[in-house]
């Protein structure tokens, strides 16, 4: 599982209010709620972001409320996985559950600058800087979780496991 | 090596004689939560999960919350799909706008948690139970659908941080200046995936109330739960509201902890958590000068019949300043009638302040009290992000209702002993 594209970079704390506000939470659409994804952190974030895109935050990135729809927000928006030097438990937990490629790798998120182009190997946990020309190495997860990803999230794995697949 | 008393509660739902810190286990649940902002979709996973029902209508809770009464067009069909969904399951604990409450205000007042239980909710403050000594933690839509059709869940067993409390606050300090102090010592990552397990004699001078909204504020440090001993104060709790009998677990005495951090509560300020993040904290005598618009006593956190009657002790013979407006949110039917039928509606409303059904409300930027840019509230909830409250350019301080009504008095973050 790869993703290719630029990045955008955040702080720490990254939280789940920023991701996305309360008052988007009346839907669970996907794709109103991605449309406002970012939305009180970077307002450009979503008139740019493009298909394979990815997110570097900092420490404890998602912390605050238990909010699918802050993963779900992300991924709809076409960002293809997110890069940070520590998750809110929260957040990782419902990012797998969702499908949501995500990764730890601390040396990655001090190389990686805005606008970087970046090649994301989910599988080894390998991290190409194409614009430097650097790689970073993360600890990639464990298969089973990343079965999980790989199917589109928890729902579908869980289906296709009962299914025999 | 010993067990911490999650450690120990864990490992009996997973059916093991002892699990240990970074071990996945399998637990069986006593409690399932949702709400309206985070049920729909949990609903929507659980119907393409092709199951026929529940594994148990009784052992799920569904507690419209947030956006009710409905907020809008959008929140009342949230509310319709949740509601549909309880009435054919045949949910038991469905509880309607006139029955509902905040739901981590309500499920304890109605017996639906006591000690010893594992709890699932949906919301990020479902760790509150935690003050019953009970293991609760907040998981997303989709955990609760999987919940919700096995009445399992899995968990990676997580290592803690002791709390050793001493002695006694000194009034007007409560439960929120101590857990605000704690969080402003460690970060707002500072029990990451860690238990924040209290302990000590200091135990003994917090009511239930305070240790509600201690735990409540557990996540508010990146923990994975909060709790504290089963002692006399919460057995009386449990048995006055629960025909179920509660368990009792303690940590062994040789159980290993990442961190012990010894809290002298006679030392603990009144506190104040500046925007934007719970860890910004700093004593009330240094937050000189901050005018403010509103004020929210309320929340899950601080919504109880104890905070009402601290913020009532302040707007007692008063008035708040001219312009502020003072919100007041009982956190459940009960508390509501409580306060009026003590009097404190009429405190409360003499001095000028509002008091609303319970909601979740403002807390999250829902709706009861929105901030527009440049606004500032003094607020008895648990986060301060951009935009919780409103509007990205309005700010949030978090602080105790002794604090939060003695600012809607002067209209700055005023601490109640600075009043005349």
């Amino acid at each position: 599982m790869k993703t290719n594209g630029k990045v955008y970079k955040y702080g720490n704390h990254v939280d789940t209010d920023v991701i996305i506000p309360a008052r988007f939470l009346n839907t669970s659409d996907p794709g109103e709620l991605a449309s406002h994804c970012m939305e009180d952190i970077d307002k450009e974030y979503i008139k740019t972001v493009e298909k394979g895109d990815v997110i570097v935050g900092g420490e404890n990135f998602g912390c605050g409320s238990s909010r699918e729809h802050a993963p779900i927000a992300i991924k709809v928006s076409g960002a293809g996985c997110v890069i940070a030097k520590s998750f809110a438990r929260i957040f990782f937990r419902n990012s797998i559950n969702i499908g949501l490629p995500i990764l730890e790798c601390s040396e990655a998120v001090d190389g990686l600058e805005a606008g970087d182009k970046v090649e994301v190997d989910f599988s080894t946990g390998e991290i190409k800087n194409l614009t430097k020309n650097t790689v970073y190495k993360a600890q990639p997860f464990p298969d089973f979780l990343q079965r999980i990803i790989q199917a589109d999230g928890l729902i579908n794995y869980a289906k296709a496991t009962r299914e025999g697949k | 090596m010993g067990m911490t008393m999650t450690q120990k509660i864990l490992a009996d739902h997973a059916g093991m004689d002892s699990v240990s810190a970074g071990e996945f286990v399998n637990c069986k649940l006593d409690l399932v939560l949702g709400n309206d902002v985070t049920s729909p979709m949990a609903i929507s996973e659980f119907n393409k999960m092709g199951v026929k029902g529940v594994f148990d209508k009784d052992k799920i809770a569904i507690v419209p919350d947030h956006f009710t009464p409905n907020k809008d067009i959008k929140a009342a069909e949230q509310c319709k799909i949740v509601r549909d969904f309880a009435g054919e399951q045949e949910i038991t604990n469905y509880f309607e706008v006139g029955e509902m409450g905040i739901e981590h205000a309500l499920l304890p007042e109605k017996g639906l948690v006591v000690s010893g239980d594992v709890v699932i909710g949906a919301d990020s403050h479902t760790c509150t139970y935690g003050a019953l000594g009970a293991f609760s933690t907040g998981v997303g839509s989709t955990d609760l659908a999987a919940a919700m059709a096995t009445g399992m869940v899995w968990f990676k067993v997580p290592s803690a941080i002791k709390f050793v409390l001493k002695g006694k606050p000194v009034k007007p300090v409560t439960g929120k200046d101590i857990i605000l102090h704690i969080i402003g010592m460690i970060g707002v990552d500072g029990a990451l995936y860690r238990s924040m397990e209290f302990t000590g004699d200091g135990i003994a001078s917090l009511s239930i109330d305070d240790r509600f909204t201690m735990a409540n504020m557990a996540i508010e440090a990146g923990a994975k739960n909060g709790i504290f001993p089963v002692d006399d104060v919460v057995l009386d709790y449990v048995k006055e509201h629960s025909s179920k009998a509660p368990n009792v677990y303690e940590a062994d005495a040789d159980a290993e902890y990442d961190r012990v951090i010894e809290v002298d509560l006679a030392e603990v300020p009144l506190t104040v958590a500046y925007p934007h993040l719970p860890d910004n904290t700093r004593p009330v005598s240094e937050a000189g000068g901050v005018s403010i618009d509103q004020v929210v006593i309320g929340s899950c956190t601080n919504g109880h019949i104890t905070d009402l009657r601290q913020a009532a002790e302040v707007f007692k013979n008063r008035k708040i300043k001219k312009g502020i407006r003072a919100i007041i949110i009982p956190a459940t039917q009960k508390i509501y009638l409580q306060a009026m039928h003590e009097g404190l509606f009429d405190i409360f409303v003499g001095a000028g302040c509002i008091v609303s059904t319970p909601t979740c409300g403002p807390c999250l930027g829902g709706h009861m009290g929105i901030l527009a840019a440049g606004e500032r509230a003094v607020a008895t909830t648990n986060r301060n992000f951009v935009g919780r409250m409103g509007h990205p350019e309005s700010e949030v301080y978090l602080a105790s209702p002794y604090v939060a009504a003695a600012s809607a008095v002067t209209g700055f973050i005023t601490s109640p002993e600075d009043l005349d």
